[in-house]
């Protein structure tokens, strides 16, 4: 999916609802290059890691986000509003620093020209004080808010450190989607996997089939989430799964080598695997296309 | 004074008995029952890769040297928690050959990610 897309590609993903596109080609659905009346188009970013350092893993650490929120900037038509999916920051015992880390980054996203963002966490922004810190810097772990006919729900399922939903969470899903019609146009915004991914590399949330099958009454749902630093496209009954690049850091595709691991940086190719996507919501279709972009323009 | 001294001497049973069943030995003859200790501790186990036999028993005894810690080994369905000051046993019987991975599956900081060891099952 990082290369080319092709026919077969495209007509596999016909089914899920989407359509995905590389490298930010202006290619759109149907060849169209207009946004119709009723779509309206935002950015995931997600994985962004502030505070990491590892120069065989990110020799640019410090310059990564500054570069994606550049890009964003530098997008010919601005989206509605930016999204980030968790693990805004690198994790740390130390409070302070952890706080530092939380400041910095929040500045840094204060350049993008698009003044909505909205923030979910992830285990290193929330697991080790159960969101503490940073509910202070982001505000709540969980939220919905609509936009142009489509009704987001921020999921958190990182402030537990084991990586669960909980029990008081589902109820609130629950009663938020007995407020939604059946064929609401629904996006599920979260840091993990909500399916079994692969568990034996922590890509799962405990409680997810728990989520899954509260979601399942509801006839248009599409999940976007991070956490697995890659591209990645999945069905679980009519429901999509989108996973997302990372701003710091490549993983492999699960059991694709015997311990998980950050892909170590390739001068040759220096961001290769990285990068940020839009997102086009056509509302009334239900569809939603997304393109891939990288962090530099090549 | 005959109630603390019997109160001493069940202490002493208690950790006599509890020091036998964590001993770190690959299988106990009495019960041919496997039996491994592996300490957790930021941000890794020891031993990270074990070996043990398809169709004998195997008790692992897991400890914490630090924090709160995971343990799940999905393969077999076993998780458990890990935390300081006490040996958390998980016992399962391995009913097939290959080689399982396990992590800490509670977030316990920078490395977290790398937690991880591998099972091996053999004939």
């Amino acid at each position: 999916m990082d290369q080319l897309i092709n026919r077969r590609d495209l007509l596999k993903l016909a089914g899920m609802g989407v359509a995905v596109f590389v490298s930010g080609t202006a290619i759109r659905a149907g060849g169209s290059q207009q946004k119709e009346n009723d779509s309206f188009y935002f950015v995931q970013l997600s994985d962004t890691h502030w505070g990491f350092n590892g120069p065989a893993i990110n020799p640019d650490s410090q310059g990564t986000l500054k570069k994606a929120v550049a890009a964003v900037n530098a997008l010919d038509e601005q989206p509605d509003f930016v999204v980030f999916t968790g693990d805004l920051t690198q994790t740390t015992d130390n409070r302070g620093v952890r706080r530092d880390r939380m400041a910095e980054f929040r500045d840094i996203v204060s350049q993008l020209k698009v003044k909505t963002v909205r923030f979910m966490a992830g285990e290193h922004d929330a697991s080790l004080d159960r969101g503490e810190a940073y509910q202070e810097f982001f505000g709540d772990l969980h939220y919905t808010f609509d936009h142009n006919g489509v009704h987001f729900i921020v999921l958190d399922n990182v402030s537990d450190p084991m990586a669960a939903v909980g029990e008081k969470q589902l109820q609130w899903l629950q009663a938020d989607l007995k407020q939604q019609d059946k064929d609401a146009r629904i996006v599920v915004l979260t840091h993990r996997p909500l399916f079994d991914l692969a568990p034996d590399w922590d890509w799962a949330t405990q409680d997810g089939a728990a989520v899954i099958d509260t979601l399942m009454p509801h006839s248009n749902v599409t999940v976007l989430y991070g956490h697995i630093h890659q591209e990645h496209h999945h069905m679980t009954g009519h429901i999509a799964h989108h996973a997302a690049k990372s701003l710091m850091w490549a993983l492999p595709e699960a059991h694709s080598v015997p311990k998980k691991g950050p892909m170590p940086w390739n001068a040759a190719e220096p961001y290769k695997g990285l990068g940020f996507r839009n997102v086009e919501a056509r509302v009334r279709a239900g569809q939603y296309d997304i393109e891939e972009f990288p962090v530099l323009k090549g | 004074m005959k109630k603390l001294a019997l109160f001493l001497v069940a202490a002493a049973i208690g950790y006599f008995y509890q020091e036998s069943m964590a001993r770190p030995s690959a299988k106990d003859p009495q019960s041919d029952e496997q039996v491994i200790r592996i300490s957790a501790k930021t941000f890794e186990f020891e031993p990270s890769e074990i070996t043990v036999k398809k169709g004998i028993p195997v008790t692992l005894e897991l400890i914490s040297a630090d924090r709160h810690h995971g343990f799940k080994l999905s393969a077999f369905q076993l998780r458990a928690d890990i935390r300081p000051g006490s040996v958390e046993r998980v016992r399962f019987v391995p009913d097939r050959t290959g080689t399982f991975s396990f992590l800490c599956d509670v977030f316990c900081g920078d490395g977290h990610e790398e937690m991880s060891g591998t099972l091996t099952v053999i004939e």
